[in-house]
């Protein structure tokens, strides 16, 4: 079993571990991300997440795809949010089942950090002080042409 | 040659628009955003993380074909 998917819902946890569960299987690491209330010093009240979803299933697909190969894993799979999300929301869940544990740590870590870096998904926090900023941003002003590189 | 160009989140507020056709003689991804960047000067002040073309990911200096999407997308930040 292999899937990744995006849900513009909140995510059914219980559903999402059982899918994941294998008689073959000695370990299971899930890994949630979770919204947080600060961030670089200013106080988030919601965020708001944009996912461009034909791509982003296409890519999270392919990551998941390395994590079994590469971690010789059983089951593995993870779901993004898109849309409107509240302080302790889930933003991401990834979950994997291997014969052993030492895999299924490994394998977790390499799926959330992969979907940081391909995934064709933005985050737009919404601060206290009334202000909104897409994260990652706020760096690009006053850098030009930049983008060759 | 006339390509469809998308743009995503910051890069959709800061053009004022989600897409446009655009004419043009640009033969990769990274003439195409420059050329982008003067049309909407506010373009000009980011800098683009990822590109992909007809929905898939690709390079910026990937060669441009007549008819071709090209999506431009603002630093990523899932998770």
């Amino acid at each position: 079993m292999r899937q990744f998917s995006v849900a513009a819902a909140p995510i059914d946890l219980g559903g999402f571990r059982r899918s994941l569960a294998d008689p073959s299987c000695g370990a299971y690491a899930q890994f949630e991300g979770w919204v947080r209330d600060h961030n670089e010093g200013q106080e988030v009240l919601r965020l708001e997440y944009e996912v461009y979803v034909p791509l982003a299933v296409k890519e999270g697909l392919r990551i998941i795809d390395e994590a079994v190969d590469r971690f010789g894993l059983t089951r593995a799979a993870a779901i993004h949010r898109s849309g409107l999300l509240e302080l302790t929301d889930v933003a991401v869940v990834v979950g994997v089942s291997s014969p052993h544990r030492a895999a299924a740590f490994d394998a977790c870590r390499y799926i959330i950090d992969q979907a940081k870096l391909r995934l064709p998904i933005w985050k737009k926090e919404h601060y206290a002080s009334g202000a909104a900023e897409w994260v990652n941003c706020r760096h690009c002003a006053g850098v030009e042409h930049a983008h060759h590189s | 040659m006339g390509v469809t160009v998308r743009y995503f989140a910051a890069f959709r507020e800061a053009a004022g628009l989600a897409e446009e056709a655009i004419e043009t003689a640009a033969e990769t991804p990274a003439a195409l955003f420059a050329e982008c960047a003067n049309r909407h000067p506010a373009l000009q002040r980011f800098t683009a993380s990822l590109v992909a073309i007809n929905d898939e990911m690709a390079g910026w200096e990937s060669r441009l074909s007549d008819g071709d999407e090209v999506l431009f997308f603002p630093p990523v930040a899932g998770g």
